[in-house]
């Protein structure tokens, strides 16, 4: 990788050297010379053209700590699009930039000017958290580049400080916790015990399920970030007597949720969670304790699509695993780009130009129906899906069937594009 | 009877805490060192003992294999690592011991991937014990209880009433007599070390089955083992088993009955986050009071 640029570089700076030199004995300049002027000069401009031509992306994404697989999730799915057109999105040559924000917004930041300035980076994705998000975009926007987050989708974004350089392709937030909301009322349930971490994402998540939950809410409790230990929580949960559980806990909290959830007796009361709430690599982890857990989603590899059965299918020759939805999302967004990229000629110029372009969403979703709203975040169908047995008996994640259609979130009124 | 569960849910919290919290503190006493690592060896114990737990399929192996994986990278560490610490600056072994656990994370990282570790309860001890009509107990978190009284009263046999343990409480205190007698005092600090990653070790591979078994699990827990050691008071083991239990009783209570006690002041909504937050600052309010009241924390000065 190193060794291309550098010799692509080399090459330039050679050609360069050579035309500037043959210009000069172009007074008295013999018919060879002629020749070897024009090879040089052709080499040069064709090195100019391709440099022009590359489109950079800049990827900011979680990579590393326990959260790191969804930022390398997103990665690959970007990445295996790029791939499919060898280094092109649609038929514009690309160079994709990727860092480790760490879940560090002041990283994601010191990245984002990098790639701003130096790097003159014109797209920004790879976002995985909201709180990176919200450090980077307003510097992107300053420098009139375009924000295109596969995963983060927070509310102030959706609503008053929604930007024309600004489009989600994963979701608002709230999304997957509002089906949840709505698939807990689908299936009949009565009384609802809701419990999320004492930060912003928890009580958005919380607020989600709420808005769409038409049952009573018979607890509501608050936990840590830093807990390692759901005892408590578990006793109280079962004086409440609820008839379903709905919780978001990220990552490694959710493992340790899941297992002490059915160590302490509660698998009878069926659980309810967002997307990320139980993926496959938690559920490797958790093994038959997320047996019946029920999860809402816009996608899941078992999507019966024509795009979905083929970017699973190339996606497990490529990386050998079963792709998760950030994936699917990373993958979406790098479709996304190369229609937007295709429509434009590669020309990023005109931001109004690309942003129509983007806007169409001319490409064809993994997740099948997808479209923008006027905040530029999706307006999709939301999907019911369990953690349950498959004919081998291995436990795997089943899509149930549709919970919402045409979802939008609930912020887009506040906003003014 | 539900408050009594909470009461046994806060004990075996506080035992957990304990078990990492004994080797904090005993290192602090001995050696005055401050091991911010800790919870690098817990996260090597829980790794250790989910990696041998599922090739051979023995819970029991598996926890043997964590201890020993503990005791084993706290001794090199010690040997290689925190001994050029022993003359330095808190400031400096805390930033060596930071250092320590990036290295440990990535190590991890390197080695297993970032893919959580999958460990299951034991079927011998999956499931509940009727303890009193209404109250039945999760067997599992009744035997964590019972390791880490086990451990405790160990502890305080090995402190009090064994020729180690004299040179332990002699190194504490007169570290330069004991030397000047002929005591190879490096070897004491090691095998304390060693003592000290070994509990951690065992805390780890008990949390296994009840938490997750990721990369950076320690960090989780470790503040709250600091509260405890200041709590207890520095260097004090009996003080680490007071300040473990009473932290995890005061943590486990207020998080449940401070929401609850909220909610007959002002509105259920509010009652929840307010409680919530609250509740999230009953420790440290435990710890402010306790050094207000014994500034250097319950039982300093006694191993």
């Amino acid at each position: 990788m190193l060794w291309a640029l550098l010799w692509e570089r080399l090459r330039g700076m050679v050609a360069g050297a050579a035309f500037l030199h043959f210009r000069k004995l172009k007074g008295n300049s013999t018919m060879r010379n002629s020749i070897v002027l024009s090879v040089f000069a052709t080499a040069l401009f064709a090195h100019l053209a391709i440099a022009q031509n590359e489109v950079r992306i800049g990827m900011i994404t979680t990579l590393s700590g326990p959260a790191g697989y969804l930022g390398e999730d997103v990665r690959d799915g970007f990445q295996l699009a790029v791939d499919e057109e060898n280094g092109k999105l649609g038929g514009i040559p690309v160079r994709t930039l990727v860092e480790d924000d760490g879940l560090k917004p002041g990283q994601g930041k010191e990245i984002a000017n990098r790639f701003l300035g130096t790097e003159k980076v014109k797209v920004l994705t790879g976002f995985i958290f909201s709180n990176v998000l919200a450090a980077v975009a307003p510097d992107a926007f300053e420098a009139g580049a375009f924000v295109i987050s596969p995963n983060a989708g927070p509310s102030n974004f959706a609503g008053k400080d929604c930007n024309k350089l600004y489009f989600v392709t994963s979701w608002q937030n709230d999304a997957v916790f509002e089906a949840a909301g709505q698939n807990a009322t689908n299936l009949g349930k009565k009384r609802g015990y809701v419990l999320a971490p004492n930060y912003q994402a928890g009580k958005d998540a919380i607020a989600g399920f709420k808005r769409f939950f038409k049952g009573e809410i018979v607890g509501e409790t608050y936990t840590r970030l830093d807990q390692t230990d759901f005892g408590p929580e578990m006793a109280q949960i079962r004086a409440a007597n609820p008839d379903a559980v709905f919780q978001f806990h990220p990552g490694g909290l959710g493992i340790t949720f899941i297992k002490q959830y059915v160590q302490a007796g509660l698998q009878d009361t069926p659980m309810f969670v967002g997307g990320s709430g139980l993926d496959r690599r938690i559920l490797t982890a958790v093994g038959q304790a997320a047996q019946g857990v029920n999860i809402t989603s816009q996608w899941n590899a078992d999507f019966d699509n024509p795009a979905s059965r083929a970017f699973v299918a190339a996606f497990e020759t490529k990386y050998k695993r079963v792709p998760d939805s950030y994936a699917s999302q990373g993958y979406d967004t790098a479709r996304l780009l190369a229609s937007a990229l295709k429509a434009v000629h590669g020309d990023l110029s005109n931001s109004d130009s690309l942003r129509q372009a983007l806007l169409k969403a001319d490409f064809v979703s993994v997740r099948g129906a997808f479209r923008f709203v006027r905040n530029q975040h999706p307006i999709q169908d939301l999907y019911a899906l369990r953690a349950m047995k498959d004919a081998s008996g291995a436990l795997d994640i089943k899509t149930i069937g549709k919970v919402l259609s045409d979802h939008t979130d609930a912020y887009g009124a506040a906003c003014n594009l | 009877m539900l408050a009594l569960e909470q009461i046994l849910n806060g004990l075996q919290f506080g035992v957990m805490l304990f078990l990492l919290s004994a080797g904090l503190t005993l290192v602090f006493g001995v050696m005055g060192l401050l091991n911010l690592a800790q919870g690098s060896l817990y996260m090597i114990g829980a790794y250790a003992a989910a990696y041998a737990g599922a090739r051979t399929g023995s819970f029991i192996a598996g926890i043997l294999a964590g201890i020993t994986a503990a005791a084993a990278v706290g001794m090199l560490t010690e040997y290689l690592v925190l001994r050029r610490l022993y003359s330095r600056s808190h400031l400096d072994q805390v930033l060596a011991t930071y250092g320590l656990i990036l290295f440990f994370n990535e190590g991890i990282t390197i080695l297993f991937g970032r893919q959580p570790l999958y460990v299951d309860i034991p079927a011998s001890l999956n499931g509940a014990i009727q303890l009193a009509t209404g109250l039945s107990y999760s067997t599992y978190r009744l035997v964590i209880i019972a390791v880490g009284l086990l451990v405790g009263i160990g502890l305080y046999v090995l402190i009090g009433h064994t020729r180690l343990g004299m040179l332990v409480r002699a190194g504490a205190t007169h570290r330069e007599i004991l030397r000047a007698m002929g005591t190879r005092i490096r070897l004491i600090y090691t095998i304390v070390f060693g003592l000290g990653a070994l509990l951690a070790g065992l805390a780890g591979a008990m949390a296994g089955p009840v938490s997750a078994v990721q990369v950076g699990m320690g960090e989780q827990i470790l503040i709250l083992t600091f509260v405890v050691v200041i709590i207890g008071g520095l260097g004090s083991v009996r003080g680490a088993v007071l300040g473990a239990i009473l932290v995890g009783v005061v943590d486990t209570l207020t998080r449940v009955y401070l929401p609850v006690l909220l909610k007959t002041l002002m509105s259920n909504a509010s009652a929840d986050a307010i409680g919530g937050g609250l509740s999230s600052m009953g420790v440290y309010l435990l710890m402010a009071l306790v050094l207000l009241c014994r500034p250097r924390g319950l039982l300093a000065g006694s191993v």
